[in-house]
């Protein structure tokens, strides 16, 4: 991918127009929108994250603060397109196998030294070393980085990654496979550089702020564990000049009621909007609350395994069971936060994808709850033999709202018998990973930009297919998509599979409801994956 | 009574170690574990982590590592959720801040509930009693998850004269709701306490006696009643002020404290077995120790208790 000349020409100017010393007078260079005073931007986050460091960090609010600490090579702009970080661009060979990426020379870490492309091999070795054990060791597999597989096994030594920095500025990455969508994966934070010296000089304790070392548009300035993070501009960024946030701050709020009080209050810039609020909220604050869809799925899956119940095995079953449920009734009066009902598992939000049309899609409730009910008496099961299960769900009231609507449309339509039953997280989880379930509810966000993030699921060697459904077929449509330059076709044939054995019923796709201080302007409401820089917002004046 | 101290810290030992080991026990008895997540590992990944933090040995060695980390070390271990920091970091972090809050709400606990137990006493039946048990009755059914909320939505959103939470390293205006959050049940309780054993003592022979004497009124009450009276609400305090000091979940969720209580909770429900196992040991050996000052404070007390 090359970056167009308008692109070059738009930083030139932007530069140009930053000469005329835009932020002295208090304006926004581009928009002359007059600035607030006071550029600090504070949200709500639901809990600690788990650590600052790129590669260790498992969790959502890490990688937003790992976004705004660090670079990667590339950044995403606000409708999710890839926009230079440290790469200014890349070249890839004829087997698209050999990713080239030129790096620019005005990048710096905190500390003043030039960030590098040895920065990167660092970083990518330290992903896959089974030494630092991180958690995300399998992104380095998923890039389908050469050797990667071995390393992260202990059979080959980190340095024997397919990662080369061919001199401080061009940096060679090798694949196993020809990914399409491999320089797209490189916004993911557990790919950023990371500092050597530091964690030399260091060890774990690297990331205290005191010690930290960062090449993002922030630095580390103080973290209380459970309480606060706060991040300061890095005067030695390279586009520190087109910064307008000074200071970034976040506060753990567990309770999102209390977080709620908090914002209103005004000690929060953004909050999430509690369950059930949205509507009320929409009313009386037009201005701040705000909804966008996100890369998520809500499903139910049955349980296909050999542990499974036997009735399950009928596809009229699972048909009948997903046609009856009226998605409608769940998005607009049960959650009320403007979610979009689903009949494909991918949403309709996702890059590059386009929702085929499954056929129930099209159908009205009525249609849908008239064929489940042939289905269902065709197998055998009527109101006066009905038919029983079990279905499982992870303790919240949302998913137990959820699912007691569902249940009270299969017993009324169908005359079904739902035995309903919840599950601390983890016990719940390890449970639907051993197949101990019938029903059981999923949700699943993509971790990256492409249908794929979601069809593998439905791979019958996943290890995030927890219904244990098989398809040879689907199976080698997802490998063969792995290296189509258009995946589309397969996509939409996957789909049609899932729609036609219904594997998983899917329920609905996310949106995520925000309450938005209304002077933080330019978030990126179209980015689907929400990642977000704080370099690129700014604050109005009132 | 040095010998009688010597006993009781003997026995906490044996004490202590059995709480590791059945606490220990207990959660690796609990279904998942700390990497189990919504993305399974792959098994090589999950086999690395789990070398990293020997979670791979069977688990006797795990426990007499543990054990023999803390005593040669005083290592409590790695936390396997928050990975940038050790559990001894953890607590030295969080139990500060509890004790902080805890201490002040013990302290407001047992000032303001033990005046109002001794005036409601001292006054049966007068409007003055009335108010001091409606009070208590009150603060004892508003627990503290409806207090925080309300606390916050009056006292930050209406009146906007504190802050909702965060801790700013124990600034005073941040002290003030978590305080009042976590003292009012105590309060009523000791309150109630005070009261009834105050009125039990009031009724004896020996105060009957000192009245028929001609004793001037204070010198019966601070003298001869109230000494007896605390002994009931002694024992109530030791373990009071241990679940004070140690934190409360929702204090810290409603405050965003960053006190160990919220750290306790999510430590069990994250599997992070490390945390929830240094900071049952933090609360057992307090526990025991506050038991042992409240016996100690028993014979100072009562001069007919003796060890």
């Amino acid at each position: 991918m090359k970056f167009s000349k308008s692109f070059l020409l738009a930083s030139v100017v932007s530069t140009a127009l930053l000469s005329t010393s835009a932020f002295a007078a208090g304006v926004h260079p581009e928009t002359g929108e007059k600035l607030a005073d006071d550029q600090t931007f504070t949200y709500r986050i639901l809990d600690e994250h788990s650590s600052f460091d790129p590669q260790v960090n498992e969790d959502v609010s890490g990688s937003e603060i790992a976004r705004n600490l660090f670079e990667g090579l590339y950044n995403q702009d606000n409708l999710g397109n890839l926009v230079p970080g440290v790469a200014l661009s890349h070249t890839v060979s004829e087997d698209k196998m050999t990713y080239t990426f030129k790096l620019r020379e005005d990048a710096k870490w905190s500390d003043g030294k030039p960030v590098t492309a040895g920065d990167f091999v660092f970083a990518w070795r330290r992903l896959s070393s089974p030494e630092l054990a991180s958690p995300y060791q399998w992104y380095a597999e998923l890039m389908s980085v050469e050797n990667a597989d071995a390393i992260v096994k202990g059979e080959m030594a980190p340095e024997k990654l397919g990662i080369t920095a061919l001199d401080d500025h061009t940096l060679e990455v090798r694949l196993t496979k020809p990914l399409p969508y491999f320089a797209a994966m490189t916004t993911h934070s557990s790919t950023f550089p990371s500092p050597a010296w530091a964690i030399e000089a260091h060890g774990e304790a690297w990331t205290k702020p005191e010690n930290i070392v960062s090449n993002g548009a922030y630095k580390l300035v103080k973290h209380v564990p459970q309480e606060t993070a706060v991040m300061e501009r890095n005067t030695n960024y390279w586009d520190n000049e087109n910064t307008i946030i000074d200071k970034v701050e976040t506060l753990v709020i567990n309770n999102e009621n209390i977080a709620l009080t908090r914002y209103l209050a005004g000690e929060t810039d953004r909050t999430e909007t509690p369950a059930g609020q949205f509507p009320r909220l929409k009313k009386e604050y037009p201005d701040q609350a705000v909804v966008f869809p996100r890369l998520c799925s809500y499903y139910y899956t049955f349980n296909l395994s050999d542990t499974g119940p036997e009735v399950f095995k009928d596809v009229r079953v699972r048909k009948a069971l997903a046609y009856a449920i009226d998605r409608r009734v769940i998005t607009d009066n049960v959650i009320q936060e403007g979610q979009f009902p689903a009949y494909t598992f991918t949403p309709a939000v996702t890059a590059g994808f386009e929702v085929p049309e499954v056929e129930y899609a099209g159908w009205s409730q009525q249609e849908r709850d008239a064929k489940a009910i042939e289905l269902l008496e065709a197998v055998g099961y009527s109101k006066d033999n009905p038919l029983e299960f079990d279905m499982v769900y992870n303790t919240s009231e949302g998913h137990k709202k959820i699912a007691i609507a569902m249940s009270q449309m299969w017993k009324q339509k169908l005359g079904v018998k739902v035995n309903m039953s919840n599950m601390e997280w983890k016990t719940f989880l390890n449970e639907r990973g051993n197949q101990n379930f019938e029903l059981a509810r999923g949700a699943w966000c993509g971790d990256y930009n492409e249908a794929s993030t979601f069809l593998d699921l439905m791979d019958s060697e996943s290890g995030y297919n927890d219904g244990k459904f098989a398809s040879a077929e689907v199976d080698q449509l997802l490998s063969d998509a792995k290296s189509l330059t258009n995946p589309q076709a397969n996509y939409t044939r996957i789909e049609e599979i899932m729609a036609t054995e219904m594997p998983i019923i899917p329920i609905y796709h996310y949106t995520e409801a925000y309450m938005m201080n209304a002077q933080l302007k330019n978030w990126p409401i179209k980015n689907a994956e929400q990642n977000w820089y704080a370099k690129n917002l700014y604050k109005v004046a009132k | 009574m040095l010998s009688y101290i010597l006993r009781r810290v003997a026995i906490a030992i044996p004490t202590l170690l059995l709480l590791i080991i059945i606490s220990f026990l207990l959660m690796h008895a609990a279904p998942g574990g700390p990497f189990t997540s919504e993305r399974p590992l792959p098994p090589a990944v999950l086999a690395n982590i789990e070398a990293k933090y020997g979670l791979n040995n069977p688990i006797y060695v795990q426990i007499i590592n543990y054990i023999g980390g803390i005593i040669t070390d005083f290592d409590f271990g790695p936390s396997f959720k928050y990975k940038d920091r050790s559990v001894n970091d953890i607590i030295a972090n969080g139990f500060p801040v509890t004790l902080t809050y805890g201490f002040l709400s013990f302290a407001v606990a047992v000032i303001v509930g033990g005046a109002l137990g001794i005036a409601a006493a001292l006054k049966q039946n007068s409007w003055l009693d009335y108010f001091a048990v409606g009070v208590s009755i009150g603060a004892q059914v508003l627990p503290n998850f409806v207090m925080a909320p309300i606390l916050v939505l009056v006292f930050t959103l209406w009146l906007g004269w504190l802050p909702g939470g965060g801790w700013n390293g124990g600034q005073w205006n941040h002290l003030i709701l978590p305080v009042i959050a976590l003292s009012t049940s105590y309060m009523a309780s000791v309150a109630r306490l005070t009261r009834s054993s105050m009125l039990e003592v009031l009724h004896t022979n020996f105060i009957r006696t000192a009245m028929a004497k001609g004793l001037p009124y204070r010198v019966i009450i601070f003298k001869h009643a109230l000494k007896p009276a605390l002994l009931p609400v002694m024992s109530y305090l030791g373990p009071a002020f241990v679940s004070m000091i140690t934190g409360s979940v929702i204090i810290d969720m409603y405050f965003s404290t960053g006190g160990i209580g919220q750290f306790y909770v999510n430590s069990a429900l994250n599997r992070d077995y490390a945390v929830m196992m240094g900071i049952t040991i933090l609360i057992g050996g307090l526990t025991i120790l506050f038991n042992l000052i409240v016996d100690i404070l028993y014979a100072w007390v009562d001069p007919k208790i003796r060890y």
